[in-house]
């Protein structure tokens, strides 16, 4: 259990995907300009990063891995050059399937989330979590408690941005670094202080 | 060199920035460009996956049905990357090991989906193929000038050469730590950005709000 803690405390703070490893930058620059949108993304992304990462660790342990097939007696077969195709394939069919999930039974949520689900697909944030979760080979608990806490950590980080350039709006910015330059700036100050995390050893 | 090649060739270099100014592709610059070695394996891998898969995509922009292009794109794009990750793996295995998850992050780079969506799905292969390669340049030019200044004055070398000789080994130069950080990497982009949009000021976004002094009254609103 104390593994779990530790690892889900390592993956919001400490390897926070947005601020320490830049993933999702493209969604997170784009999309971060109101809270409430940018909180309506980061809640879509935990949810489907919960549900991808595990799923993946399932492919690529039973499927994927050297020997991993020797369950159906073959064995010598390393098939891990596939994982890539797997997991993008992966993702885009959970992101539909939750599409569809969704728009039949929540359409509340459906009408909250649904601009945001298909961006997913190709926010590098969810391919980075199965792939990273590939790289440190994961048990399935562990991608579990990993695929919850990166997806958190990430929505902490898009709605405190988005808090940010909501007050930035009034400030006066020279014109040629307003919009993108000012709002790489915060975003690495507030990498700058994420990085306070890093020493805590756990 | 006719005069349009040039242009979808060069145009991506400055005016047309992918990074700077079309906002794609920023995960991986930012995260690649600690070391010189790195950005440039990387620059050259998104390179040529952009123009490879741009020339593939608009070869068969004519049969591929509107509702399922994404997924179309994405399996050529994902099978270019495995090619080039097996590629980096049996020929540059070090590097590949410091790029770890960045190089299959390029299947969801947006530069590469972004040119294969806006560009090659209308023009011909080699076109499309030239214009791959042109954002290509453009993503490595700003990979390569972040990556100058993390390595130098991070660790006062570049590919392995001392430049500014360290305290340590006798030398004058204290390394900045901060520069081999993540955040180091945001504030050189923003400055980047700084720095084209003053030379270029068609670039500039303008606030919604402007402020203005208590003498005219109300303050910036919509």
């Amino acid at each position: 259990m104390e593994a779990y803690i530790s690892l889900f405390v390592k993956a919001v703070f400490i390897e926070n995907l947005a601020l320490s490893f830049f993933l999702g930058m493209c969604t997170f620059l784009a999309v971060s300009k109101k809270i409430s949108t940018a909180m309506g993304l980061g809640i879509a992304v935990m949810v489907v990063q919960t549900l991808t990462v595990p799923a993946n660790q399932f492919i690529y342990q039973t499927l994927l891995k050297e020997d991993a097939l020797a369950w159906i007696g073959v064995t010598g077969v390393d098939l891990s050059f596939l994982s890539l195709l797997s997991c993008i394939g992966m993702i885009a069919a959970i992101v539909q399937i939750l599409e569809m999930i969704l728009d039949k039974f929540f359409p509340a949520l459906y009408q909250a989330l649904g601009i945001f689900l298909p961006l997913i697909t190709v926010n590098c944030a969810i391919l980075a979590g199965s792939l990273f979760m590939i790289e440190r080979d994961y048990n399935f608990g562990e991608s579990v408690v990993y695929g919850i806490g990166s997806g958190f950590g990430w929505a902490l980080a898009i709605t405190v941005m988005a808090g940010v350039r909501e007050k930035l709006k009034y400030s006066d910015i020279p014109a040629a670094l307003q919009g993108l330059g000012i709002t790489f700036i915060t975003a690495g100050l507030m990498s700058l202080g994420f990085m306070a995390f890093s020493g805590i050893q756990l | 060199m006719d005069k349009e090649t040039k242009k979808v060739l060069f145009e991506p270099l400055v005016d047309n920035n992918p990074i700077t100014l079309q906002v794609l592709g920023v995960c991986s610059a930012l995260a690649v460009t600690s070391q010189m070695s790195t950005s440039l394996i990387m620059a050259l891998a998104l390179t040529s996956v952009t123009a490879c898969s741009s020339a593939a995509i608009s070869a068969v922009r004519e049969h591929i049905p509107s509702s399922i292009r994404i997924i179309v794109q994405m399996i050529i794009i994902a099978s270019l990357v495995i090619v080039v990750d097996q590629l980096l793996k049996a020929f540059a295995f070090d590097v590949s090991k410091k790029l770890s998850v960045f190089v299959g992050l390029i299947i969801t780079n947006c530069i590469v989906m972004g040119r294969a969506e806006a560009y090659a799905m209308k023009n011909p292969p080699l076109q499309s193929f030239v214009d791959g390669i042109g954002n290509g340049l453009g993503y490595s030019l700003i990979l390569v000038i972040v990556a100058l200044f993390r390595e130098t004055l991070g660790s006062g070398k570049l590919l392995g050469f001392d430049v500014l000789p360290l305290v340590k080994d006798g030398g004058w130069y204290v390394p900045n730590g901060m520069m081999l950080l993540p955040p180091s990497a945001f504030f050189i982009i923003g400055l980047i950005i700084w720095g084209f949009r003053t030379w270029k000021p068609k670039q500039v976004e303008h606030n919604e709000f402007k402020i203005m002094s208590i003498a005219h009254g109300e303050g910036g609103h919509h």
